[in-house]
């Protein structure tokens, strides 16, 4: 944890937060709520935290929403987008104009932005396409270049399918069923749209088997991948170190970092997505780190540093640097996973929406 | 009327009683945009080891009925870091630092015990002996009087004569007073109880435990009926004994029964993840319930609940006692 990580959220407050609406949006819903301290601190990319249940609640854990968008009206406004899960995301749906909530926010890294006007691609998987607008809008201020890739398990849980229509420069939607767009899944339609498009950059966000083939399919054309994770949060405010995840940093050494404080937006590469759920073997304070580590790193330095496919067009990555190769230490790493199949990087975008699902974390819990 | 909240840590004298609980609150400073640090009585920091750790596998949490388990596995970044990081931004902040240690050797928290007692701005330091002894077939210290005695009595040995130690006692034994015993015996200056309770989920969609451990430690209002239970009978045990309370604190009332309980410090944990600026709202709700109830010193309450049983066999209305002294 360095002092800018620090400086990133020196801007988040705790504030009581008043719901103006609550509406479906096909499968899922958004809340507005009146939190202008929160929506003059925002960034495209950073999330908030809500308490659920009132005071007397027995579920003890805030729930973290990605910002869908935030208005000047009411002194300013922020909307999330939620998916009924549990019984946490169950009282939230069931909450009504003028109704007061606990609200902390904004929190985590944001989207970082081009310098230059860049073609950019948006790709979203079911609600996690919440975040991609104001993005979207972003970047159209520095005259860049929008296309969406939009996929869903079915028509009616592709978020904002009409409003990617409406700004984008192009809008791709792809659904398993076939029931909007093209059937199939986000990552069959990439190639193409990064062929169209002549694709710069990418940002993206959805479900970690989504995110993990965006970047490996990125990397092959040495496009750079801003990635926003959904990871398992109880606090989101860098406190409890349940949302870890391995990341590799400029210095080559891969460490267990909190989503929420140094994610949830991460450059792909740096994320070693076959790992995630596990300690990699060579992560830092891993069993047994110390003394062979520095061995394993150099190790890894010498043997997987073939494409060093940092650079870009996106200015401020987080973790600039270094490319070390993820796939280099999974196969090693492997002996940890065996044990927790049930996770499944079976590369199914949409899986962030089923119950049982562990990714679907971050909105939900699981509750 | 403002309420003397004064109270002792050892020999440390503290604004007032409500403190972060070990692991909830990192070293202070992710919670110093919701409140100010230094208002309330200490920052409990997270167990601190000497070496980095990277902690367990994900999931790490799971959500239980007015509970949560977690199995982090104590991830941080070793003393190093703490002395060179953590603690000087404390101390920059005006806050109160209680450092929580961890090991998994006596000597381990006998050199932690020595880094910390060189370091200038050490509050008092809390033992966290809930940790498997990897010289004793992985069994836990804090279940065993012989090992908890074991560990204090080294960090006391090694720690500045000016810093209180405190052991932080596991509720997953059969008499909890007789490990009490063993360290006060062994030179801790106080106790800290409860840390959490093992406990596990299954997920019956996948079929498998929800957490990578497999176990976690359970922690929320669901075990605070265990923390009144413990201190009620350490304090019972050894009356003179400073305790700071712990487990399921959510609120001033709940505060106020882990002191009447005996507690002279209150720690709060789990409640932070859902309220960043919890212990600030409790230290407030705390002083309007000693209020309320006329009370004008925080001392005056602390064990209160012995008296009145001792007294009549059932409490007596609190207002009774004050007027008595």
């Amino acid at each position: 944890m360095t002092h800018s990580e620090i400086d990133a959220q020196a801007g988040a407050v705790q504030v009581r937060g008043t719901v103006l609406t609550v509406r479906r949006v096909d499968a899922y819903y958004a809340m507005t709520l009146v939190a202008p301290a929160i929506a003059a601190r925002f960034k495209p990319g950073q999330f908030i935290t809500l308490a659920v249940g009132g005071p007397d609640s027995s579920m003890l854990l805030s729930r973290a929403f990605s910002i869908h968008d935030v208005r000047p009206d009411h002194g300013g406004t922020v909307e999330i987008v939620f998916a009924v899960h549990g019984r946490g995301t169950q009282w939230l749906a069931e909450r009504r104009a003028r109704d007061v909530l606990d609200v902390t926010g904004p929190l985590g890294k944001a989207f970082p932005l081009p310098r230059d006007p860049v073609n950019c691609l948006l790709v979203g998987g079911g609600y996690g396409s919440a975040p991609l607008f104001s993005l979207a809008a972003k970047l159209k201020e520095r005259r860049c270049e929008v296309d969406f890739l939009l996929g869903a398990g079915s028509g009616d849980r592709v978020f904002g399918a009409l409003t990617a229509r409406r700004t984008g420069r192009s809008a791709t939607i792809t659904t398993e069923d076939g029931s909007l767009g093209a059937r199939g899944m986000v990552t069959d339609m990439l190639d193409q749209v990064i062929h169209d498009g002549r694709t710069d950059v990418i940002y993206a966000c959805g479900p970690m088997p989504m995110l993990r083939q965006i970047t490996m399919l990125a990397r092959r054309y040495d496009i750079p991948v801003q990635a926003a994770v959904e990871e398992a949060m109880a606090c989101g405010i860098g406190v409890c170190m349940t949302c870890v995840l391995p990341v590799v940093g400029s210095d080559g050494i891969t460490r267990m970092v909190r989503s929420c404080m140094d994610g949830p937006v991460f450059r792909g590469e740096s994320v070693r997505w076959d790992d995630v759920g596990t300690i990699p073997f060579d992560a830092f304070g891993a069993p047994g780190w110390e003394p062979r580590s520095r061995r394993a790193a150099q190790f890894h330095n010498g043997q997987g540093r073939g494409s060093d496919g940092s650079g870009g067009p996106i200015g401020g990555g987080a973790a600039g640097g270094g490319a070390v190769s993820g796939s280099g230490g999974s196969g090693m790493g492997g002996g940890d996973r065996d044990g927790r199949k049930g996770h499944g990087n079976h590369g199914q975008p949409e899986r962030g929406d089923g119950a049982a699902g562990r990714h679907s974390g971050r909105h939900s819990h699981g509750s | 009327m403002a309420v003397d909240l004064r109270t002792r840590l050892g020999n440390v004298e503290l604004p007032n009683p409500i403190m972060t609980a070990s692991g909830c609150a990192g070293a202070g400073r992710e919670l110093a945009q919701f409140m100010d640090v230094s208002k309330i009585g200490a920052i409990v920091t997270k167990s601190v080891m000497l070496a980095p750790r990277s902690g367990r596998p994900t999931p790490r949490m799971a959500e239980t009925p007015s509970g949560m388990l977690n199995s982090i596995g104590l991830q941080g970044p070793g003393i190093d870091a703490f002395l060179q990081r953590d603690l000087p931004w404390l101390l920059s902040r005006g806050a109160r630092a209680v450092v929580s240690i961890a090991g998994g050797t006596v000597a381990e928290y006998a050199d932690l015990a020595a880094r910390l007692s060189d370091a200038a701005g050490v509050t008092a330091i809390e033992v966290n002996i809930s940790c498997p002894n990897v010289e004793h077939r992985g069994q836990v210290f804090a279940c065993n009087p012989d090992s908890s005695a074991a560990v204090i009595e080294a960090v006391r040995s090694r720690t500045r004569y000016d810093i209180p130690v405190f052991a932080k006692l596991s509720p997953d034994v059969t008499d909890i007073v007789s490990i009490a015993k063993a360290c006060v015996s062994a030179g801790a200056d106080g106790l800290s109880m409860i840390n959490t309770l093992l406990g596990m989920v299954i997920d019956t969609d996948t079929m498998r435990p929800r957490l990578a451990g497999v176990t976690g430690g359970l922690s929320g209002p669901a075990i605070r009926p265990i923390a009144v239970r413990c201190i009620w009978q350490v304090r019972e045990a050894l009356p003179g004994v400073p305790i700071i309370g712990m487990g399921g604190v959510g609120t001033g009332r709940d505060a106020l029964e882990l002191i009447l309980a005996g507690a002279s410090m209150v720690s709060v944990g789990t409640t932070i993840f859902h309220d960043p600026s919890a212990c600030a709202r409790i230290l407030t709700e705390l002083e309007d319930e000693l209020t309320a109830r006329g009370i004008d010193r925080l001392a005056d309450v602390v064990g209160l609940a012995h008296e009145a049983h001792a007294m009549t066999g059932r409490q007596l209305r609190p207002s009774a006692r004050v007027r008595r002294s």
